[in-house]
Formats: structure tokens, C-alpha cells, sequence
């Protein structure tokens, strides 16, 4: 098990080095630098000042030495004054005190950087953002998972059934409907004060607000109740549940065929022990694996949750970053992405093996 | 389990492999039971014999030791009756009757056999007895009644408490049977919890002593193991402990040894025997093998395309058949008797009839050798009892008009092939694979010895069998004759050239097309997606034996005249062809480039008993006729017997014994051959055989045990002074006349040696 | 101004569902020839066994038809504006002379027929998506192959980089590949000469191991692929066709390129899945053993019995590949600002869904449609294909 660990750490890390070069590549290719100085210096900057802008900022040398020094594995640059002291500098810049100098400020030390979208670190920012998501996604989670569960175990233990059918078209309707689709239905159905629901409820009496839920979520991040969570929450663990509900009832179906399902029906146990005892387990080690690649999927149904019902997390802020070319914000949303998929990896092998005793590991 | 020497076992008359046994029943018309019959009921022979013949006259049909079974209810009434009955699949476009008007009574005590090919709905009535025959099946008529209830009237919770506690079942795949996420002892202890509410710490205390009755090693560990962890014999034996958990009265095998490897089929049905004794349950055992049938059952039903054709006692329906079928089906299976030139197998002509296209009137009309128009093709033919028998059954209307004696009316002897010269030489072949970790792990890997110094040499004309069970390496030798792999040392000569080192990609056409190969799985040996005539034609653009296309063409329909299908299955896709056809086409297509050696693989293992027939005489044929050494690697020595001039045996990637085929299923016998000889069921009352029942399972070849490959369970062993079989590897030594055996043994151990099979003592009457 | 009335619910379905009367009677003239030959039709034939499977063939030809037939089909121009028509009702009147007197879905925020717009957009969506489904097969196919049946180092360096891509979450891989800026660096034009050489290799490959004995014919067959592939490859690579017949503008070739790279890597798994199964079968062994090149077997004995799944992943894949496109219209990435196509202009419609959802409504539904008639699609092929 320990050298397994060992050697997914390895993949992993090597992926992560490999993964987070090449977003650095992207975000740090000439014409997005170029627009980075004019955002920063002036629209109307000609070639040569956005040049000598970018000189004086360090962006002119090897692409792999201001990875390096990103990372924090080489010195920051630095650029000396006419009388030789050093006035600027990455890892100047950033310090709060000048007079402190550390000579590696990258990543690795924990300096992620300056957000010149939002005027502020980039470790800050994201620190925040990622806690609003963190919320996001763990009622996600609590909605989606069960669900989808309970909905491709309920399908999957009578193929062919009229359940089956029924729940399956559920979840296959539901797969069908990206984020951006279901968003809009739901605000459209819930949220609005023209269509849907609302106006409906309203003219009956039941409703004193002007629409049911809410379509913007903004208030969510600091005070989260049902009326303003709900959609948001719902347009994410829709779409997924589809996915997983019927990666279950695939794998449900699958194990009620199984040899040893019919070994324990002519053994006498009870339908319901049947699939409690017997197919559940063997059932749900597919789907696992699934709702944990899941991941990189509901990061982007976060990223368009977020977007449309303006929830300021994670995926606001990416989008946000990528649009406003503030090259460190997004360099670390990717690097946190990207480990964060890779973690999910590893705790999907681990699970894996957990859930499946056949697998023995050296 | 029994000495092989030992005193008190009958000694027969010494046995030749080649002995002509004769067809014809050995026994008197009574009831009476020969000594034969006791065949395999109990560990000793000689005292089953006695005990046979002293009770033989008070309980003429049932075993004697097995009728008064503890607690199966009283004597007479049966503990299944199955009436008439009939199972429907229904699908979208039609119904398909499965079973039709089946019928069985088995008592108290009893085994019944249920014998028939792939197909015939034996394993469907199986399904229809525990009610469980899925959304598509359904009765649709008659009854099964266990101890005099109906199961069709009864609620699914009264089913429940049935089920596992009175009716157990054991399948064919242990692995599949077993849950894989639970452990073994979770799994036992189940059935007293749900059928006795008992508490779980006796339940697993029952399950470690039933455990121990299945002759399971260490049982607290194997309670506490996952069925991955154990091995298919191991696997089960758990099976059959879960079975018997709960003292059913009556147990369901549905071909229980059949994915096993036959030394350790031969224990487990040793071990049903006796636990069948033991508790006095009664059992339907299904199986396509005779042999097994005849070792285990008291009475038969034999199938065909979904009808009981026969019925009646054991000795009955072997020594006096009464239906064309059932005769045919002996006829064409390689008993002792039968001889490739003199005295070539029967196959039954024709195919098996689809569900929905089976015959007016009998089923076995199109096939059956004494049909006659206008009346067995008119109504439905009835279930009739033979005259003077106990409850023997035939379906057959014309039973008594038939001369049950006759000889098969086309059975052409045939000229022996001459044997050649050398046209393959292996001296000292070996293949060693080296097992690597992972990527990112440290340490060396493992190496594994699939074959170890192997030297024989193959002439034209000559059929070579290559004998062995799982993990043996004949499969390896295959790979690294056909290039597939190179050998890692030692020599392999094609006429004049060696190939050894030559991948297939680097060998000249001429190379390729004159050494190819036949597959053991039919259903995989063609590519699904290309019709039958483009593969062969393929075949023969690759090995250039023909110029044009228009030649090619006309090439390709010889070769399918060759494997005697018609010409218009060039069109076909390999799904519209039958397992046996398929056979053919690959048999077409390894001949393709002219080929001189065959590597045939286990080419009719996975055939219904008839098709097999009738492939292994296509292959015989093709090879009189032009020469061709057969390399015919099997684990069925009946068949090996039946065809082969040579035999080779392996066992953990060593040759342990070569020799002629008279000299290899005569005695002196390496100890391993003489166990495998002796766990081969064979269907045939009057031939007599000596238990060798092997402990344990075949070691992995990752980790073969140090010293002499076979140690581990070698019956012999102890007669080897100074621990030698231990620690070194044996010689191989030379006995008379080419006969070579890789073992300690010293040669007077070997001189004592006896014969594994023998005919049945007449005398004794 | 005779028409001035605005249209109640019933109407405006009804005179939507006469604007597309092409596309019923394709559909009617494709399900009866189908119905009627299905015995021989194969697994096609073998779908209208299935009601999931023929209402999800119905759902997807129907919007195929309305993009093969939209010009046909839109009552306005998808890029007029009709000022007063700014946000209408469905079904509201345009007060006009000429053209069709009625906005049938309403207008959209700059006043334009969204009817017309969502028509349009079909066509938008499939004119990429199956074709960026079908290279990425291509790719995942060329790469899985080698991978599954060849092992060792092959599958290790692919599988890496397999999921290398696999670990990037979509979005932030279409926000780094799909900008104007990587489209001056040139990036996209080299990964496209990259993915687009691929199926030619392969369909190359496919040739010269079917034919290895018979030069004349490899020749010719080679020659022919060389001619129609080059010209193909300039034209969409490089926009050097010289008769124009295949040019991609660059922000499509973006687009095209970034879904394909997505989606290649799942194909890849795939296809490298079910190679590892089929390749233990006898018949690639008879293969081997009649000494058949490494390319004969991967791509003339494994590929052809691994279609079934891949059929239906592909069906499944040709819906994914909508959802992305959708996405990326949604961040309008890639997307010239007028395009009509669903993404953009659901994008454009949610800034004011709480007050005028018709807007954003119309092109979701659609798009989830088309999307379920895929999903349906597959799951009927799939329950087809196992029944055998
Ligand atoms: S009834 Fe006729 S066809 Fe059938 S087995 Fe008897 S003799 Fe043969
Ligand atoms: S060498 Fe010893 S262990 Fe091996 S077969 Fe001979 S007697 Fe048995």
C-alpha cells in the first residue's frame, strides 16, 4: 500500500510540475503579456514601450527561469536603481516591509502573487473565493450524491421494470441539460418575476416577494438560506446527479446479473438483503471512482453556477481572472484546479481499492 | 487418498490402452448391479464391491448406502417430482420453448444425472425447479413438486424458505458464484441466520466444522479469506460447503467441475460423493460428461433439444440404451475402446435444431439413423417404458423394432498413416519470463519457468499430444513454436533451419504457412466482423498461394470443400455458423498456406460431445492425406488415447513423461500421469478403475515448489528415500523403447506399478 | 398594419410547427423507408426495435433536418433588428409590410427575431459538432490502439498524457486555448496541423496493411487518399485551398481544435479499453500467427469489433461536444459577438432572464433537446446492440 501511495504521490507530482508549466506557458505567451502592459500601462502603449515595459518588469527573460522563479526554486529577479540599490523586484514588490528581502518568493513559499484585477494578493483573494465555493460544493454534494445514488439503485435492482424506465429517463433528462440550460430554466421557472412560478404563486396569495427563489446569489456567500442557495445549488448537483445515477444503475444492473446475486437469491435472503448486502457494495465501487472523477466536471458547473447567479467563488473569480488577463490570479486558480483534480485521483485509488478487496496492492 | 499399491483393491486383469472394448452390455439382463457399478461410490472398491453385491437383491435400483439418508423424509415418496414440464423464454419476436414436457422423480438418497449437449435445457429445468427463471422464462406447464408441495403455487416468501434451506444449487463457475466483497465465512454463516435466526457467532462456528468437512486446509483462515484469495478448487469446495450449510435434502450441481482442472474435478467429486452419503441428500447432478455421470449418479435422464429421451437407472441406459440418441452418443465419444483406424468414432450427423426450428414430430428425426417417414415425423412422440426394466424410459417409437446390437452402419476403418521423417526437433527449449514491478517500484521483478528444458521431436504423419492442465506451459510451447515468442535457450528445428530465435515477424512466408495453429474457443477464432470467405482468402493473399483474385476465389471454396462445409458459406458471417462450423473454418484457414506442423489447441475442448466427433475426424483425415504433424495439446486423455501416436506430458512447465501412447497409458506411469489417468471419468460400466484422488491444487508457476515439480502432491513421494523429491530435480529417465519419465522412483517401485484402469472382474458374478 | 393582434400560445406553436414543415416531411419520408427496410438495415435497422431509441433518432433528425433546412425555415433574418421589437413577446406582430408579420418566439434585447436565431443555431452547432466528434475518434483511435495492444512504454507515455489533459478542468483549458491572443501566436494552426494529420495516417495505415500484398492497388489507393487528403488538410490547416471548397476561419479552428483536445483523450481510454479485451481473442492470435503486421491487426481485426461501444460512446460524444460548444458560446469564447448560435445567445439572454426569459429560454430548450435525442439515441443503440 505505502509504495502504491508512493507512486501516485510521484505521477501526481510530476503531473502537477507538468501541468502547471504548461498553464504558465499559456498565460505567460507574448500577445497575452502584451496585454497585460497595455492593460497595466496604456491602451495606446506602442511596441517598443510595451517592450521596455516589460523589461522593467522582469517579463523579458526565459520563460523557464520566471517559471522557475515563480515556483520559488530560483531567486526572484531584481532590477536595480541608478545608484545600484535594488528598487524593484518580484519579491520587493509584494513585501510588506522592503527592508525584508527573501531571495525565493514563489509558490513554494507560499507567495502566490498580485491580482492586478483585484488589487489585492492572489493568495488572499483565493483563500476567500475558495471558501464561498467550498460551501457551494458541499451542498452539492449532499444533494447530488445520495440522489443520484439512491436514483440508479432504485432503477438498477429490476432491469427493465417500470421504475427503471421512469427513473432512468429522469436521469438521462437530467444529463441532458447542461448548467447553463438548467440555470436558466430554473430562474425562468423559479426565479422570475414575469414567468414561471412566481407571478402564478403571487396572484394566488401565497407569495409577499416578488419571485420564489432567488436568481442572484450574492448574498449567499455571507448568509446562505434555502431562498437564495437553492438554485445555484441545484443547478450544479442536477446535471451531475444524471451522470452518476446512471453510472449506478449501469453498475447495479450489471451486479443483479452476477453469478453470485443468483447464488444469494436460491440461498433464501430476502430481495432487499439481496441488494443491501450482496449487490450494493460490489454495485457502488464503479460509481465511486466516477463521482470522484467527477470532479474537473463540477469545477465547471461551479465555474458557470457561479457566473450566472454572480456567486462570488472560485469559478466568478477564474472567469473573472481570464477576462481581465490578470496572469498570477489565473496561473493560481489553475495550479489549485489542477491539484485539486489530482487529489480527487488519488483518494478516488485509494477508495478503489478500499471498496474492492480483489485488488491487493504490493 | 488411497494407496496406490494397496493390497486389498481388486487386481484386475492387466489393462491394454488399446483393448477393443466391446459395446455390447457385459451383464445379464437382471437388476442385479455388478461390481462395476459401484464404481465410485465410496474410497474403497473392494468393499463397495462386497457391499453391492451382499445388499444388491433387497434395494435393486437405489444404492444401498444411499437409501436410508438422515432425515430426507420417509422412504418412499420422492423428493422432487417433476411432471410434465414445460419452460417458455419469451422474447419480442417469439416464444422459445426451452423445456417440453420434462418429467423426473428423484427419491430419497438418490443422485439423478441430467446428461445432454449445450442447448438441450438442462440447466433450464435446473433454473425451473428453484422458480427462478428470470423476467423472460416462464412454466407453462406441468408441475414440480418438492416432498409433495407444488412449488408453483407457493409465495415467494415460502420459495425463500426453500431455497438454500431444503433445495441447495452449486454452479458451474465457483469464482462467479461467490460474492467477491464479502468474506467466505460471512457468506456461510449466512444461510443458518436467515434460515434458523441463528446468532452469528454460531453460525460461523457451524460454518468453520462444515469447512472442515469439505476437507479444506486451515479453515479459520479460509473463513476469513475473500474468494479471490483462494483457488478454484478451493473456491468450490466453499460452494459446496455453502450448500450444505443448512442439510438440504436435495442439492442442485449444475456442471460443477467444469471450469476445473481434472485432478481437482477428481477430488471434488470424490468429495460430493461423500458428502452426499454423509448427510443422505439427494441430488440432480447436470453434466454433459457420461464418464462423470456414471461415477456419481444412480439414474440418468438423458436430454436432447429441450426433452427427456431417456430415462432409467445407470446400467440401464448405459448397457442397454433404448434410444437412438443416447446410442449415438456413446458412439461417438472416445471410450477405451475405440481406435482412430480401426474402430474411428460415430459422429452424429447434422446440428443441433434451433428452438423455434425443431421437427414435426420426433426432435431427433433429421439426425437419427432409424427414422422413418410417415411415422416418427407425424404426432408427438410419447414417453414409453421399456419393458422388463425398472422405470426405464425412452421417447422413441420405434424402440422395439431396432436392433439395439447392431454395428454402426458407417464405420470405415481406415489405413494407419505412415509416420515420416523428423520435420520438428525441440532439444532443450526453455522460456523464461521475467515479471517486471511496476514503474516506480524498486527490486528486480520475478522470473517465470513456463517451459523447462523441453526435447522431443515431431515427425509427418505423426499426431504428438501434449497433455497437461492449467499452468503446465503447453500453451507457452505453442507461443514459442508459432514465434510468437522466441525461447530463451535451446534449439528449435523446422526440417533444417532453426527457429528459435525468430519472431514470427521475421520468419519467411514459407516458415509462417507451413507451421499454423487451430484455437481452442470457436466463438473467438474467427474475426465477428469479416465474412468466412474473406478470412480464409486473407490467409491466403498473406501466405501468396495464390496469384490473382479469381484464383484465390477458387482456392479458398477447395479449402471449404476440404473442412466439408458447403461452398456457400463464403458468404457467411462467422454468428450464422455453429461452434462446430466455426472449428471447420479455422481448421481452412491454418491449412490455408499448406501448412506441415499443426499446433492444435485444445481444438475440440469446448464442442458439444457429438461436433467433437466429427472435428476430431476432419483433422484426422486432413492429416492422412497430406502428411501433416499434429501437435494436439488437450487435457482429455480419452481423446488423447483416441488420436494420438505420441504423448507428452507436462506438468509445471516440465515434460514429466513422453513416450507412445501404448507406453504412456500403461504402466510404468510417472506418478502425476498416473493421477490424471485415473481422474478421468470415463462412460463406459465395464472398465474398472484405480482412485488416485490428488490432495491439494496445481502450484502457481510463479512459485514452483523446489526439488521435483509434482512434489507438493505426489501420492509416491515417501517411496523416495533422503528427501530427494524435495530438493533436487529428478532426471529424466530412460525406460524401454523411447519411454522417458522425470522421476526419482527407483526402477523396482516402477516395476510395481498397476495398471489405472482394468476391465470390470466378470468372474465375480 | 392589418396585423396587429398578437398571436395566443396555441398559434404561435401552430404556425412554428407549419414554418418547419420541411423538416416533417424529411422525417416522415426518412422513418417510413426505414421502418420498411429495417430487416436489412443492420443495427440502424435494428434502433426502430426500440422506442427509446427511435424517439431519440426522431429528436435528433428532427433538428438535423432544421439545420440542413433553415434558410428555408427562418421567417427573418438572424441579424435584422426591428427597433420596436426590442424584447417582444412570443408571437408578437412586427408591424412591417413585408416579411413574416410575426416575431414567433419574440425578440431578443437588440430587437432580432429569436425564432430565426435558434433555427440558425442548430446549424451553428451541427456543423461542428459531429465533425470535431469524428477527429476526435480519429485521434483517440490512432493513439488507443497502439496503446492497448502494444502496452509497455507506448501506453505508459500515452496514458500520461492522456490524462494529463484529462486532469485540466475543461473550462480553464478552453479560457487558456481559445482566446484571440493564442490565436496570433499560431498555437491552434500547429495543433491543428497535429490532429487533422491524424486521420490521414491512419486512414493511410488503414490502406497500406489491407492491401501490403497487392502494391498496385495499395498504390492507387494511396494516391487517391494522398490528393483528397492534401487538399483537405491545406485547406482547413493552413487556409491555402486554393478552390475554397475547405477553409475554417480562425476563431472556428480554435473552437474546433480546443473541443477536439478535449474530447480526444476520453476516446483515447476508450478505445485503449476495449483493445486490451479484444486483443486476447483467437483470432488476433490466428492473426499474429499467419504473421500479420501490427497495423493489419490493430486496425482490421481489433477495430472493427470494437464499434459497438464505440457507436454509442460516439453518439453520446456528438452531445458532449454540443454542451462544450454551448459553453463556449455561454463565456463567449471563440464566438464572433452576432453568431447565432445557442450558446452565445443564451449568454446574451441571461442579463435580463428575470424580466424577459424567452430570450435565453428558446435556445436552452433546444439545445437540451437535441441533447436528450442524442443521450436517447445511444441508449437505444446500446440496448440494440447488446441484444444479439
Ligand atoms: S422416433 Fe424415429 S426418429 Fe425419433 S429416435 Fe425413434 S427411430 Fe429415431
Ligand atoms: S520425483 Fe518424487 S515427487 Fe516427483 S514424481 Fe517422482 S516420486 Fe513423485
Amino acid at each position: 500500500m505505502l509504495t502504491f501511495l508512493a507512486r501516485r504521490l510521484a505521477a501526481i507530482a510530476a503531473s502537477a510540475l507538468v501541468l502547471t508549466f504548461v498553464v504558465f506557458a499559456l498565460t505567460n505567451l507574448d500577445p497575452n503579456l502584451e496585454k497585460l502592459a497595455k492593460g497595466q500601462g496604456s491602451a495606446r502603449m506602442s511596441d517598443a514601450e510595451v517592450e521596455s515595459w516589460l523589461a522593467g518588469n522582469g517579463y523579458d527573460r526565459p520563460m523557464l527561469t520566471r517559471y522557475g522563479e515563480w515556483l520559488g526554486v530560483l531567486p526572484g529577479w531584481t532590477a536595480e536603481g541608478e545608484d545600484g540599490t535594488v528598487v524593484r523586484g518580484r519579491c520587493i514588490d509584494n513585501a510588506a516591509d522592503r527592508e525584508i528581502r527573501p531571495r525565493f518568493c514563489g509558490v513554494m513559499q507560499g507567495d502566490w502573487g498580485w491580482s492586478t484585477r483585484f488589487r489585492a494578493p492572489v493568495g488572499e483573494i483565493l483563500a476567500d473565493r475558495l471558501a464561498a465555493t467550498g460551501k457551494l460544493m458541499f451542498w452539492v454534494m449532499v444533494v447530488m450524491v445520495p440522489s443520484a445514488l439512491l436514483l440508479g439503485v432504485l432503477a438498477g435492482m429490476r432491469e427493465g421494470s417500470r421504475t427503471d424506465r421512469t427513473l432512468s429517463t429522469v436521469a438521462i433528462a437530467s444529463t441532458s441539460t447542461p448548467e447553463y440550460v438548467m440555470g436558466v430554466l430554473l430562474i425562468a421557472l423559479l426565479a422570475s418575476s414575469q414567468a414561471g412560478l412566481s407571478p402564478m404563486l403571487k396572484e394566488w396569495g401565497l407569495l409577499d416577494a416578488p419571485v420564489l427563489f432567488q436568481g442572484n446569489a450574492r448574498s449567499a456567500v455571507g448568509d446562505a438560506n434555502f431562498w437564495n442557495f437553492t438554485l445555484p445549488v441545484m443547478t450544479v448537483a442536477l446535471y451531475g446527479m444524471g451522470y452518476i445515477a446512471r453510472m449506478t444503475r449501469a453498475s447495479m444492473t450489471e451486479v443483479m446479473t452476477q453469478q453470485y446475486i443468483r447464488t444469494a437469491r436460491l440461498k433464501g435472503v430476502p430481495f432487499r438483503d439481496v441488494v443491501m448486502k450482496h449487490a450494493l457494495r460490489n454495485a457502488l465501487i464503479a460509481p465511486f471512482t466516477v463521482i470522484m472523477l467527477q470532479f474537473p466536471w463540477l469545477l465547471n458547473g461551479v465555474v458557470i453556477t457561479e457566473v450566472l447567479f454572480s456567486y462570488p467563488g472560485f469559478g466568478w473569480t477564474l472567469v473573472e481572472a481570464a477576462g481581465n488577463n490578470d496572469i498570477e490570479l489565473l496561473l493560481a486558480s489553475s495550479v489549485v484546479a489542477v491539484v485539486l483534480v489530482l487529489a480527487t485521483q488519488l483518494i478516488s485509488d485509494i477508495g478503489y481499492v478500499w471498496l474492492n478487496p480483489r485488488i491487493r496492492l504490493a | 487418498m488411497v494407496d496406490p499399491r494397496d493390497p486389498t483393491a481388486t487386481e484386475p486383469d492387466a489393462f491394454d490402452p488399446r483393448w477393443g472394448a466391446s459395446q455390447e452390455p457385459s451383464l445379464g439382463p437382471s437388476a442385479e448391479p455388478g461390481p462395476a457399478l459401484g464404481a465410485g461410490i465410496g474410497p474403497d472398491r473392494a468393499d463397495e464391491a462386497e457391499a453391492a453385491r451382499s445388499s444388491a437383491a433387497e434395494t435393486p435400483p437405489a444404492r444401498d448406502d444411499r437409501a436410508a439418508p438422515a432425515g430426507a423424509g420417509n422412504g418412499d415418496d420422492p423428493v422432487l417430482e417433476i411432471e410434465n414440464l414445460s419452460i417458455s423464454f419469451f422474447t419480442r419476436l417469439r416464444e422459445i420453448p426451452a423445456v417440453m414436457d420434462f418429467s423426473v422423480k428423484v427419491m430419497p438418497g438418490e443422485a439423478v444425472g441430467l446428461v445432454g449437449e449445450s442447448g438441450c435445457g438442462k440447466s433450464t429445468v435446473a433454473l425451473g425447479v428453484m422458480q427462478d427463471l428470470g423476467v423472460n422464462g416462464r412454466i407453462v406447464g406441468g408441475s414440480v413438486r418438492f416432498k409433495g408441495r407444488d412449488m408453483g403455487s407457493m409465495s415467494q416468501s415460502e420459495l425463500r424458505q426453500i431455497r438454500g434451506s431444503q433445495i441447495a444449487m452449486i454452479y458451474q463457475e465457483p469464482m462467479a458464484s461467490l460474492n467477491p466483497a464479502m468474506r467466505v465465512g460471512d457468506q456461510l454463516a449466512e444461510v443458518p441466520m436467515i434460515h434458523e435466526g441463528m446468532a452469528r457467532k454460531e453460525a460461523l462456528a457451524m460454518a468453520r466444522q462444515v469447512v472442515a468437512d469439505v476437507r479444506l486446509p486451515d479453515p479459520d483462515r479460509i473463513l476469513r479469506a475473500y474468494p479471490h484469495q483462494l483457488s478454484g478448487g478451493q473456491q468450490q469446495r466453499i460452494v459446496i460447503a455453502m450448500a450444505l450449510m443448512s442439510k438440504p435434502a436435495l442439492l442442485i450441481l449444475d456442471e460443477p467441475t467444469t471450469a476445473l482442472d481434472v485432478t481437482v474435478e477428481a477430488g471434488i467429486v470424490d468429495l460430493v460423493k461423500d458428502l452426499g452419503r454423509k448427510y443422505g441428500t439427494s441430488m440432480l447432478f447436470i453434466s454433459h460428461n457420461l464418464g462423470l455421470i456414471l461415477e456419481t449418479c444412480d439414474r440418468i435422464c438423458v436430454m436432447y433439444s429441450g426433452e427427456a429421451v431417456e430415462t432409467g437407472s445407470v446400467d440401464d441406459v448405459f448397457d442397454r440404451m433404448r434410444h437412438p440418441y443416447t446410442q449415438a452418443l456413446f458412439r461417438s465419444i472416445p471410450l477405451p475402446g475405440a481406435n482412430k483406424n480401426s474402430r474411428p468414432l460415430v459422429p452424429i450427423r447434422g446440428n443441433f435444431p434451433l428452438p423455434h426450428e425443431r421437427p414435426q414430430g420426433c426432435n431427433f428425426g433429421p439426425r437419427c439413423d432409424h427414422f422413418v417417414d410417415g411415422v416418427c415425423n407425424v404426432t408427438d412422440i410419447p414417453m414409453e417404458p421399456v419393458p422388463g426394466d425398472d422405470r426405464h424410459n425412452t421417447r422413441c417409437i420405434r424402440f422395439d423394432e431396432i436392433d439395439w446390437d447392431a454395428p454402426p452402419a458407417h464405420q470405415a476403418a481406415t489405413e494407419e498413416t505412415p509416420i515420416g521423417n523428423v520435420v520438428l526437433r525441440l532439444e532443450d527449449v526453455k522460456k523464461y519470463y521475467h515479471v517486471s514491478p511496476g514503474m516506480f517500484s524498486g527490486g528486480d521483478g520475478q522470473v517465470v519457468k513456463a517451459n523447462e528444458a523441453l526435447s522431443f521431436d515431431a515427425r509427418s504423419g505423426e499426431t504428438l499430444a501434449i497433455v497437461g492442465e492449467s499452468g503446465c506451459g503447453k500453451s507457452t510451447l505453442a507461443k514459442v513454436l508459432m514465434g510468437l515468442e522466441t525461447a530463451t535457450s535451446g534449439n528449435i528445428m523446422l526440417y533444417d533451419q532453426s527457429i528459435q530465435n525468430t519472431p514470427i515477424e521475421k520468419r519467411g512466408t514459407d516458415t509462417v504457412s507451413s507451421v499454423q495453429m487451430v484455437f481452442q474457443n470457436p466463438f473467438d477464432t474467427l474475426n465477428p466482423s469479416m465474412s468466412v470467405g474473406r478470412q480464409i482468402v486473407r490467409a491466403l493473399e498473406i501466405f501468396g498461394t495464390a496469384r490473382t483474385d479469381a484464383e484465390r476465389h477458387q482456392r479458398m471454396l477447395e479449402l471449404l470443400d476440404l473442412v466439408k462445409l458447403p461452398r456457400a458459406f463464403a458468404e457467411r458471417m462467422p454468428r450464422q455458423l455453429s461452434g462446430g462450423q466455426k472449428q471447420r473454418v479455422g481448421i481452412a484457414r491454418a491449412f490455408a498456406g499448406g501448412a506441415k506442423v499443426v499446433v492444435a489447441d485444445e481444438p475440440v475442448s469446448a464442442l458439444d460431445v457429438s461436433v467433437q466427433a466429427a472435428v476430431t475426424q476432419l483433422l484426422m483425415d486432413i492429416q492422412r492425406e497430406h502428411g501433416t504433424t499434429l501437435l494436439f495439446i488437450s487435457h482429455d486423455l480419452s481423446v488423447v488415447r483416441y488420436l494420438a501416436d505420441r504423448v507428452l506430458v507436462m506438468y509445471l512447465g516440465h515434460v514429466v513423461e513422453i513416450g507412445s501412447t501404448e507406453q504412456v497409458f500403461a504402466p510404468p506411469y510417472h506418478p502425476y500421469t498416473e493421477a490424471l489417468l485415473s481422474a478421468v471419468p470415463i462412460a463406459d460400466t465395464a472398465v474398472e478403475k484405480r482412485k488416485i484422488v490428488l490432495e491439494g491444487d496445481i502450484p502457481s508457476a510463479m512459485n514452483p515448489p523446489p526439488g521435483c515439480p509434482f512434489q507438493t502432491r505426489c501420492p509416491w513421494k515417501d517411496r523416495v528415500p533422503g528427501n530427494r523429491c524435495e530438493t533436487q530435480m529428478p532426471p529424466m529417465r530412460r525406460m524401454a523403447g523411447g519411454h522417458e519419465i522425470k522421476c526419482h522412483l527407483s526402477d523396482e517401485e516402477f516395476a510395481s506399478m498397476r495398471p489405472v484402469f482394468s476391465r470390470a472382474p466378470e468372474a465375480a458374478e | 398594419m392589418m396585423e396587429d393582434q398578437a398571436l395566443g400560445w396555441f398559434a404561435t406553436i401552430g404556425r412554428m410547427a407549419m414554418q418547419v414543415w420541411p423538416v416533417w416531411l424529411g422525417m416522415a419520408v426518412i422513418f417510413g423507408l426505414s421502418i420498411r427496410f429495417k430487416r436489412r438495415l443492420g443495427l440502424y435497422g435494428k434502433l426502430f426495435d426500440s422506442t427509446v431509441g427511435m424517439i431519440g433518432y426522431a429528436i435528433v433528425l428532427f433538428w438535423v433536418l432544421v439545420a440542413v433546412f433553415a434558410s428555408l425555415i427562418i421567417t427573418h433574418d438572424p441579424l435584422a433588428q426591428v427597433a420596436i421589437m426590442k424584447n417582444a413577446a412570443p408571437g408578437s406582430p412586427t408591424g412591417l409590410e413585408d416579411g413574416y408579420p410575426y416575431y414567433l418566439l419574440g425578440g431578443d434585447a437588440l430587437a432580432r427575431d429569436v425564432f430565426s436565431r435558434m433555427v440558425m443555431g442548430a446549424r451553428e452547432v451541427l456543423k461542428i459538432a459531429p465533425a470535431a466528434a469524428l477527429v476526435a475518434y480519429a485521434v483517440g483511435i490512432c493513439l488507443g490502439l497502439p496503446a492497448g495492444y502494444l502496452g509497455g512504454w507506448w501506453d505508459d507515455v500515452l496514458s500520461f498524457i492522456a490524462n494529463l489533459v484529462l486532469a485540466f478542468p475543461v473550462i480553464l483549458l478552453f479560457f487558456l486555448l481559445v482566446t484571440p491572443e493564442i490565436q496570433q501566436t499560431g498555437i491552434p494552426n500547429g495543433m491543428a496541423a497535429i490532429l487533422f494529420a491524424i486521420p490521414l495516417v491512419l486512414m493511410a495505415l488503414m490502406i497500406h496493411s489491407r492491401f501490403v500484398t497487392q502494391p498496385a492497388r495499395r498504390n492507387l489507393w494511396l494516391a487517391i487518399l494522398a490528393i483528397v487528403g492534401i487538399w483537405a488538410y491545406a485547406g482547413l490547416v493552413f487556409d491555402a485551398d486554393p478552390l475554397g471548397v475547405w477553409r475554417m476561419p480562425p476563431n472556428l479552428l480554435n473552437v474546433f481544435i480546443a473541443v477536439v483536445f478535449v474530447n480526444a483523450p476520453t476516446v483515447f481510454r476508450i478505445v485503449r479499453g476495449i483493445t486490451m479485451d479484444i486483443k486476447n481473442r483467437d483470432y488476433v492470435a490466428a492473426a499474429q500467427t499467419r504473421g500479420e503486421s501490427g497495423a493489419y491487426i490493430m486496425l482490421w481485426e481489433i477495430m472493427p469489433n470494437a464499434r459497438g461501444p464505440l457507436i454509442v460512446d460516439f453518439c453520446l460524444r456528438i452531445g458532449y461536444t454540443t454542451i462544450l460548444l454551448g459553453t463556449l458560446g455561454f463565456f463567449g469564447l471563440g464566438v464572433s459577438p452576432e453568431s447565432p448560435d445557442w450558446g452565445s445567445t443564451i449568454n446574451q439572454g441571461r442579463r435580463l432572464l428575470t424580466a424577459y426569459p424567452h430570450a435565453a429560454l428558446a435556445p436552452a430548450l433546444a439545445l437540451m433537446m437535441l441533447v436528450l435525442g442524442l443521450n436517447l439515441l445511444a441508449d437505444g443503440l446500446r440496448e440494440e446492440s447488446l441484444k444479439d
